[in-house]
């Protein structure tokens, strides 16, 4: 389909359309909603069915659904302190929705919510907020603090008050740049290169040869792109989670 | 299940006391230098966005163009520079002995960490 008209045609993947045919047209539903439901089920599947044995000897899907909740659990109170479990519930859906719309955007035909800066930006977003009120909440006036470091001297104060805002405003921009960016640059190398193998294979009989070159680097690429998957939401989460314990103890 | 958890919540605790897991403290950190690099990159780049931004939206509401665009675009610079320093400088750990006001210091913190020894 990129290959028409000798093209490399890499960013058509991250078109939006409407879903689910005329009723999806009608109230703007796209693929990527749709892909975001069934992200959102599976994880719920995922964890309704393999926790209901619940059986001491976990079989499979117990087994994944239990190491989920040990790593994401792990990480929130490795990062945030024992305080840090209330956050837990948060951080394991944030996790699971990306690690999910990553994955599944590793499937054919499949569409990368991820990819999305909007899609980033408002999870970001959503965690910067909370990141904010839990911060004001548990400190009142004390937050203001956070943006001068105590011991500066205080004629530095029009310079580092701005400075301090500034960064920690630039959080979810560089949350949400960093795992789109990630996704994007991805997808964008795997389809190049596979619109490498198909242009190359038509070249006749030297250019199935030719072919098997980027054929080759597609699937080293698909090996790496799952581990940008998984690396990608693992970033997430651990970044939400430094900033949950910033939040928390305001350093 | 719940008493195991439990075993390995109190071996960890105790393993920790004792020092024994010193370097899984400085975990949290992401592995090779590519991709320390990309998150420095984009903590520049983020920073300038903000810095540009707020600059440009102080001039278009207040009809001073070049002077809040450059004044926020060197201030985003230095936050950039703020948020790699902050990147590679080594954090503070909730369990760190270093910082013990850490723990006892919010008002949260006996509420969730004493009532409760498992929470799952």
């Amino acid at each position: 389909m990129a290959a028409e008209g000798k093209t490399i045609d890499a960013l058509s993947q991250f078109e939006l359309t409407t879903a689910l045919g005329p009723i999806g047209a009608a109230v703007n539903f796209t693929q990527s909603n749709l892909f975001m439901l069934i992200a959102g089920g599976l994880i719920l599947a995922l964890m309704h069915f393999g926790m209901r044995p619940a059986a001491v000897v976990p079989g499979r899907f117990q087994a994944l659904a239990e190491t989920c909740h040990e790593f994401v659990h792990s990480l929130v109170t490795e990062q945030i302190g024992p305080e840090g479990r209330r956050f837990f519930p948060f951080v394991f859906t944030l996790f699971m929705f990306i690690l999910f719309g990553n994955m599944l955007g590793m499937l054919p035909y499949a569409f990368t919510f991820t990819s999305h800066i909007v899609v980033t930006f408002t999870l970001a977003m959503i965690v910067f907020v909370l990141i904010t009120v839990v911060a004001i909440s548990l400190h009142g006036k004390k937050f203001l603090g956070y943006f001068f470091p105590e011991g500066a001297p205080i004629w530095l104060a029009p310079l580092i008050i701005p400075v301090e805002i500034v960064s920690y405003l630039s959080r979810p921009v560089s949350l949400s740049i960093r795992l789109f960016a990630n996704m994007v640059a991805g997808h964008v190398m795997l389809k190049v290169f596979a619109t490498f193998v198909v242009l190359m294979g038509s070249a006749g009989a030297v250019g199935v040869f030719g072919a098997a070159a980027p054929l080759a680097v597609n699937v080293a690429l698909v090996g790496f792109e799952f581990l940008v998957a998984f690396l990608q939401a693992y970033v997430f989460a651990i970044l939400t989670s430094i900033y949950l314990h910033d939040a928390v103890h305001l350093h | 299940m719940d008493t195991r958890n439990g075993f390995d919540e109190r071996l960890r605790k105790a393993r920790q006391r004792k020092g024994l897991d010193r370097e899984k403290l400085s975990q949290g950190r992401l592995p090779g230098s590519g991709a320390i690099g990309l998150r420095a990159g984009v903590e520049v780049v983020s920073a300038l966005v903000v810095g540009v931004g707020i600059g440009w939206l102080l001039d278009r509401w207040l009809g001073t163009f070049p002077w809040f665009f450059l004044v926020f675009f060197l201030i985003g610079g230095a936050a950039g520079v703020l948020n790699v320093y902050r990147l590679f400088t080594p954090r503070k750990r909730p369990g760190d002995p270093a910082m013990p006001d850490a723990v006892a210091g919010t008002k949260n913190g006996s509420r969730t960490g004493g009532g409760r020894r498992q929470d799952d």
